[in-house]
């Protein structure tokens, strides 16, 4: 698991420093539910999550929803105390770990708690990652009726040999059943897809495409699989027993699924994810891209108001006891200044096709982008009207052109 | 157990009133770890000059470097009283550099003896560098005293190596002394056999003056100190002195023994050794070799032996961060006031900036200087391959000397002139195949082979200096498991077939990478660098094509191919920070980038690809 960032402890009264709150009516809030539990943990996986049913007082399961309830109480306090004004939600993620492992009834219920202290937008996008095992149409119909508008499963395959290697133990056939019960259930419906797991052929990864567009889904998520440090499957790359996964590999599989994707309707619209239009993205994503406001509630969650960013105590039973005490579960932070700000927009804003206003960028940076252009790594009709937008290629080398233009940052 | 000499004693032996026959000077002619330094700090116990008090381990080797590595890379005379059957003498113990880069100083240290410890390790047997150290000893007519060391050690085999010394010295394996400067065993006896075996100076008391200088030390509070060997008339504070090298004169502002903290005295008389303080500021002005003389009683005939100190191996020294390059100049003008021989002059390269172009004796002369530049100094650098001087003669007629790759003349060259060596290489028998093999691939011609005992063999070669210090030390380690060791000693110039080799990357030429080799190794060396670099350089946005050429010819070529994903896939809201930390760090790591051409070449990648060939200057 990545520790968290190097920051400023915070203070335990959870109060915010007053720059978060300048300009916040001009930016969007979303809120984050972190959900810390898995059945197993998959061998590539270095999220915050945990397979034990007991995780000792708060931290267990059963305690999740009055813990969580608590720590909405205590945030929506500290927002009050800070001068915050009261904006409409217009996103909530539930992400994980594996949210779905709770009772759909609790999943409801943790959502209407968030109703209980924060305005909530009418036309909000209410999503929960999934895991296959765990859906069915009684599940998908309760979160419905909750009020949740989008479902993100983990597919990662459609082959059972790379879904053993990355420790999944859903059956890739029942991919197509569980999409159809959630579009039955009025549900927008992404898929997540990893390429690139070891010993995973250019074949397999066009079949699994191939299954996903098949399905039929609203968006499709796809990434390309990152070796963690401290992970079950970098110590087994590391003994030889998998092969170290290619980055060329990598940029043809990346290439393929731009191909595919494209040609079933499905148009990019940040490096890994692609959509069938512009109502079926996720705006919550788009939420941490554009460096709009955004809380996150659970262990180990991230926040951001305003170019500060704060964490919380990561491990469930540290989290539970600062709220038990009374304590912000917040520990870490760090307030950005103008320069580091800039950097992060830049870094972020340079992955979405929707791009950056090329005249933003500091002058060396460009320079750099007519440079970029001329290689054919910015659309050119985006160039012209002084857009910072990748092209294919120019995606694969994303972060060597986030480099080059803040150089002088 | 400190047997001082008596008052009445020592007032027979005063510095500057000792006759002539009550003084023995010697030195210790030893191998690295042979165990001198200690030996000389129980002499220095056993003669009472250093109180148990002020003892520390290696009393007389002054730089940490000297310390840590074990090695004496200065001299340094000290003076010790010691009695026999009544009879009080003054001992000048003079230390002299054990290693191979320093011949000539260690010629005159022992210009200023009489005779020599021979000091071996009883568990290890003679090593190269001090059989060529004993040559030249014997060839000064020394008197050699035949010392076995570390008998304490379990691994100790005395009598094999008594035979191995006596077949070289040509006495009886009993006359060879037994002695563990650890314990202090045998030690007294080394000093009895000093004054009853070596010669006592005679030297002309009354005639012209003429002091020999085989030392000189700059120190930051005092100035130059240089350390003599008066041979004929004497030497008093407030003399008018010349040096009659460069007829430079100076006033003696001071004038004594070490003892071995300075004592000033009230002068030197022939046979004497001591320091002299004038006032320089910079060893060049007061030269190893060079004769000292008197205005009041000037000789004219200097004394024999004297020679410039001539850099063997040059290498350019470049700061990793281009904003030390004043730092660096700074530190050399400092190294320069201690180092006659270190010479140096600014070098531009268009793959690492700016630096100096340096002259070495030696290649362990280069890793001593660059060390202490990195130590004493907190610069951080890159050096370039070693490199020796070549003469190149063109058709025309013109000739240029090289002695950096990147000056190798284009056009039509008639002839080139490498400088040759005569080396020595002491190896168990069981290796003699291999050593051979590595010699006569390095272009090494035999001038014999003796057997030193039963199983340890002399071979002498005559070898291209450029080859030595290539890879030739490693390599001999390598293929000996360590047990050979080598020295080697100038030996004239030879003609031989040798090119320049050119890398380019992305089409430039990388200066800091070319090389003057022998034809037949011209493309072997070219492979071997262009896949190094392929494996060293990250990819880059474009293709990057890495050649090694002769003049216009390409001779090996190796491809880095384009990168082709430089992304990461996932960048949510716990991310951000790492990711930005990440690209910050990225950022930071492009500043040690140097652009060749429109090609990033990181900074560890010069490191590397300079550093695992030419680095064999390791502890000899």
């Amino acid at each position: 698991m990545p520790a968290q960032p190097a920051g400023q402890s915070a203070p335990l009264d959870g109060s915010l420093p007053a720059s978060a709150v300048v300009g916040a009516d001009d930016r969007g809030l979303s809120l984050y539910i972190h959900v810390p539990y898995c059945r197993v943990r998959c061998g590539y996986c270095d999220f915050n999550t945990y397979t034990a049913d007991e995780l000792g007082p708060g931290a267990s399961r059963s305690d999740y929803r009055p813990m969580l309830a608590a720590e909405l109480d205590f945030v929506s306090a500290s927002f009050d105390r800070a001068g915050l004004p009261d904006r409409e939600v217009s996103t909530v993620f539930f992400g994980g770990g594996t949210p779905t492992l709770l009772p759909a009834e609790v999943l409801a219920g943790v959502l209407m708690d968030v109703r209980g202290r924060f305005r909530l937008a009418a036309d909000a996008e209410v999503t929960t990652e999934a895991n296959p095992d765990t859906l069915s149409p009684d599940y998908l119909a309760t979160l419905a009726t909750a009020g949740f508008t989008r479902v993100s499963l983990g597919m990662q395959s459609a082959v059972p040999e790379v879904l053993a290697i990355l420790d999944r133990t859903h059956d890739a056939a029942r991919i197509p059943q569980v999409v159809s019960w959630v579009k039955e259930a009025g549900l927008q419906v992404s898929l997540d897809l990893i390429y690139g797991t070891p010993g995973e052929s250019l074949a397999d990864w066009r079949a699994s495409l191939e299954q996903a567009i098949a399905c039929a889904p609203d968006h499709v998520s796809a990434y390309s699989l990152i070796i963690e440090d401290g992970t079950k499957m970098a110590a087994q790359i590391r003994r030889g027993r998998l092969p170290m996964p290619s980055d060329d590999d990598a940029a043809d599989k990346y290439e393929l699924a731009d191909r595919l994707l494209g040609s079933a309707g499905y148009q990019w619209y940040e490096v890994s994810n692609f959509s069938t239009g512009s109502e079926t993205r996720c705006r919550h994503n788009l939420a941490y891209w554009r460096g709009d406001d955004w809380w996150g509630f659970g262990p180990g969650a991230h926040s951001h108001l305003g170019g500060v960013r704060m964490w919380n105590a990561k491990h469930p039973r540290a989290w539970a006891d600062r709220l038990l005490a009374g304590h912000s579960p917040v520990i870490g932070r760090e307030i950005l200044d103008g320069d580091v700000q800039e950097l992060e927009r830049i870094m972020l804003t340079a992955r979405l096709r929707e791009g950056l206003a090329i005249g933003s960028l500091p002058a060396a940076g460009q320079v750099e982008a007519a440079e970029f252009a001329r290689a054919g790594l910015l659309e050119a009709g985006a160039f012209e009207r002084g857009i910072f937008s990748p092209t294919l290629q120019g995606r694969l080398l994303c972060d060597l052109m986030v480099r080059r233009i803040t150089e002088t940052l | 157990m400190t047997p001082k000499v008596s008052d009445d004693a020592a007032a027979r032996i005063q510095v500057a009133a000792t006759p002539q026959e009550l003084i023995r000077n010697f030195c210790i002619i030893a191998h690295i770890d042979h165990g001198k330094s200690t030996l000389a700090d129980r002499m220095l116990q056993i003669t009472g000059v250093v109180q148990p008090r002020d003892m520390r381990a290696q009393y007389l080797d002054r730089m940490d470097i000297e310390r840590e590595r074990g090695i004496t890379i200065k001299s340094q005379a000290v003076r010790m009283p010691w009695e026999v059957d009544g009879a009080p003498y003054a001992l000048n113990m003079i230390d002299t550099p054990g290693h191979v880069d320093f011949t000539y100083e260690v010629s005159r240290s022992l210009a200023a003896c009489e005779g020599a410890l021979l000091l071996v390790d009883a568990a290890q047997g003679i090593e190269a560098q001090t059989l060529a150290n004993l040559y030249l000893a014997l060839e000064n007519d020394l008197t050699i005293i035949p010392v076995l060391n570390k008998i304490d050690l379990p691994a100790a085999q005395p009598d094999k190596y008594a035979d191995e010394l006596a077949g070289l010295i040509g006495c009886e394996p009993e006359d060879c002394l037994l002695v563990s400067g650890k314990t202090g065993e045998g030690v007294e006896e080394v000093l009895d056999r000093i004054i009853t075996d070596i010669p006592a100076p005679e030297g002309d008391l009354d005639g012209p003056t003429r002091a020999m200088i085989f030392d000189s030390v700059y120190d930051t509070y005092r100035g130059v100190v240089t350390y003599v060997r008066v041979v004929d008339g004497s030497l008093r504070p407030r003399d008018k002195i010349e040096m009659i090298s460069t007829h430079a004169t100076h006033e003696l502002l001071e004038i004594g023994v070490s003892s071995p903290e300075p004592h000033p005295s009230k002068g030197l008389r022939a046979g004497e050794v001591g320091y002299l303080i004038t006032g320089v500021k910079d060893v060049r002005q007061s030269r190893v070799g060079d004769t000292v003389t008197t205005a009041h009683n000037p000789a004219t005939e200097p004394l024999a032996g004297y020679q410039d100190p001539k850099p063997m191996v040059f290498s350019g020294l470049f700061p990793i961060d281009g904003s030390q390059y004043p730092d660096l100049r700074e530190a050399l003008d400092k190294l320069k006031l201690n180092d006659a021989a270190l010479t140096y002059e600014p070098e531009t390269s268009a793959a690492l900036g700016f630096g100096f172009r340096c002259g070495f004796l030696g290649l362990l002369h280069l890793e001593i200087v660059r060390e202490r530049l990195e130590r004493e100094f907190d610069l951080d650098l890159i050096s370039t391959a070693p490199s020796v001087v070549y003469e190149v003669r063109m058709e025309d007629g013109t000739e240029h000397t090289v002695t950096n790759p990147s000056e190798y003349p284009e056009g039509k060259i008639a002839e080139v002139h490498e400088p040759m060596v005569r080396a020595t290489v002491l190896t168990p028998s069981d290796f003699v195949g291999p050593v051979m093999e590595l010699c006569q691939a390095k272009r090494g011609q035999m001038n014999g082979m003796d057997y030193l005992s039963e199983d340890r063999v002399e071979l002498r070669y005559r070898i291209p200096l450029g080859e030595i210090v290539f890879d030739f030390f490693d390599q001999l380690k390598s293929r000996t498991k360590g047990y050979a060791s080598l020295d080697y000693e100038p030996d004239g110039q030879q003609a031989a077939n040798l090119v320049k080799v050119d890398i380019l990357l992305h089409g430039d030429t990388v200066d800091a990478f070319s090389a003057i080799v022998h034809r037949d190794e011209a493309y072997s060396y070219g492979v071997k660098m262009a896949s190094k670099l392929k494996e060293l350089i990250p990819r880059q946005q474009f293709e990057v094509p890495v050649q090694a050429a002769i003049g216009s010819r390409i001779i090996a070529r190796e491809t880095i191919r384009a990168i082709r994903k430089d992304v990461l896939s996932k960048c949510y809201g716990g991310d951000i920070s790492r990711k930005r930390k990440l690209l910050e760090k990225q950022k930071e790591g492009k500043k040690r980038m140097k652009m060749v051409g429109t090609v990033e070449v990181p900074q560890d990648a010069f490191i590397a690809a300079l550093s695992s060939d030419g680095d064999g200057a390791k502890k000899n």
